[in-house]
């Protein structure tokens, strides 16, 4: 060939959205150390999140909750070959340049962790790194795709053992969604102003009817069953967090969210996994939170 | 008048939707599977991309191994993409200690060979036997390359662009079709219908 070729792009939208394509079906498990990666990685997970602290933790002893510390994050990135993703504060782009600086596969601006910012969310096409941000409706869905979101996931109540709230919100952004195909083209001008979403976007989901980024469930999911039921709503994958590190026996039920997730729709295998695996997670009722310790109205 | 053939994608994990859209545009019969009694009357199957140490491990928890094995000996064709290439190859490298694959072609493929998520990237790679002469537009995810091939393998595809010309992406040995790349997920439908048209030829 006589031209040279192109030099490879990478960043693109294609390779951040298709990179959350590659995890649909999956779970991805929060973790705090290297040994709790490898659980994680042994029992199937398709990627896994490094924090600070677990979610039902971060509750236990408030104070602020930041980004993880780079020496844990490089060590559970030696210790798995699995993506590893982390989180950053709501709207605090400094943790995220240093989260790819750090070359984790995905971040997480997550209202688990203390707002850094209470106007503006991270500008996240800044970054070659994808991001994965959560949301209650299809509306704050579409402003986190705006902003450069390349994954969503429900915001559900983290650190809660309490699935909900995670119904609640998958729930309300596939009803958006069914909501949007049924409009006729003239309507759709009004939807987006509703949405408080661009208009583009939200042409785009009323035509695919999905939408144009992977949706995983995230924020309560304890228990196979839990996991099954997400994905039974239309997620396409399952966030879990203190769910697994908070029970009785982690890499048992690691495992059994990992099998109830692909098999999701056979009560036979959700009734097989679900047997002997020891103490879950207490869990919260979400009525005795007060509003102020809800993380699902971090964010907007 | 051919018969439509029922292709298979395995369905444990990963982007298998994109391959069944993919497959119907193509005018076959597409169809997710996940247990042992669905692979009976498939005429090809798919492995989709997706992380392999997981699907090796589902693939383990649920019997499919010996099934997939069998088929392959059979000549039933097969292909993979990225996670899907490294289940297909006799041996891989920067793969888990206890991971297990289907094996079938003859080569040596690295896994993760171009480094994390930021080195993820498009490339244009030109790929022998497509229709037309348009190189084909490569979406590379956390992928693997093929380190080395033996005397039976075909190479079809070696990126050109630097700093990874020369290195091998897409291959075929016999029924068992190969790339490092994810074809679903872009619109130009030649690779899965170079696969289509292996598949016909054996009906």
């Amino acid at each position: 060939m006589s031209t040279t070729p192109a030099t490879p792009q990478t960043g693109t939208d294609l390779v951040k959205r298709g990179m959350a394509e590659q995890l649909k079906g999956g779970v991805i498990m929060d973790v705090v150390n290297a040994e709790q990666a490898k659980i994680a990685e042994d029992a199937g997970a398709v990627a896994v999140m490094a924090l600070e602290r677990v979610p039902a933790d971060i509750r236990k002893d408030g104070g602020v909750a930041r980004m993880s510390d780079p020496d844990m994050i490089d060590g559970i990135i030696g210790a798995v070959s699995i993506p590893v993703m982390a989180k950053a504060r709501i709207g605090h782009f400094a943790e995220a340049q240093v989260l790819q600086s750090l070359g984790v596969d995905y971040i997480d601006e997550s209202e688990v962790l203390t707002p850094a910012d209470e106007s503006n969310h991270i500008n996240k096409w800044r970054f070659t790194t994808p991001f994965v941000c959560g949301a209650t409706n299809l509306g704050e869905a579409l402003r986190r795709i705006t902003e450069g979101a390349a994954m969503i996931r429900s915001k559900g109540e983290a650190g809660t053992g309490n699935v909900v709230e995670a119904t609640r919100h998958m729930r309300t952004i596939l009803k958006d969604i069914k909501a949007l195909s049924v409009l006729d083209e003239d309507e759709l001008f009004v939807a987006a102003k509703n949405l408080q979403a661009p208009y583009a976007l939200v042409k785009e989901v009323a035509e695919a009817g999905k939408l144009p980024v992977v949706l995983f469930t995230a924020g309560g999911i304890a228990t196979p069953a839990d996991a099954s039921m997400m994905m039974q709503l239309g997620a396409e994958g399952v966030f879990v967090g203190s769910g697994i590190f908070k029970s009785g026996d982690p890499a048992k039920r690691a495992k059994a969210i990992v099998d109830a997730t692909l098999h999701f729709d056979d009560p036979d295998v959700i009734a097989k996994v679900s047997r002997g695996l020891g103490e879950a997670m207490v869990g919260i009722n979400i009525d005795t939170l007060p509003a102020e310790q809800r993380y699902a109205g971090r964010g907007w | 008048m051919s018969t439509t053939p029922i292709i298979g994608v395995l369905a444990l994990q990963g982007d298998v939707r994109e391959h069944a859209i993919a497959l119907a545009e193509l005018d076959a019969i597409a169809r997710p599977v996940r247990k042992v009694e669905e692979f009976a009357d498939l005429d090809a199957l798919v492995i989709p991309g997706g992380e392999s140490t997981t699907m090796s491990k589902l693939a383990v928890s649920f019997g499919l191994f010996p099934t997939l094995r069998a088929r392959v000996a059979e000549g039933m064709p097969v292909y993979g993409s990225c996670a899907g290439m490294i289940m297909l190859a006799d041996k891989i490298l920067d793969g888990r200690e206890d991971q297990e694959t289907v094996g079938g072609i003859d080569m040596i493929v690295r896994r993760n060979a171009f480094g994390r998520q930021n080195d993820s990237f498009e490339a244009d790679v030109p790929f022998a036997g497509l229709e037309g002469d348009d190189p084909i537009h490569g979406v590379f995810i956390r992928a693997p390359w093929v380190e080395s091939v033996g005397a039976e393998v075909e190479v079809l595809a070696r990126l050109s662009a630097e700093p990874y010309a020369d290195r091998i992406v897409a291959v075929r040995q016999g029924n068992l079709l190969a790339t490092s790349f994810h074809p679903e997920l872009t619109p130009d439908r030649r690779v899965h219908a170079y696969f289509v048209d292996m598949v016909r030829a054996t009906l």
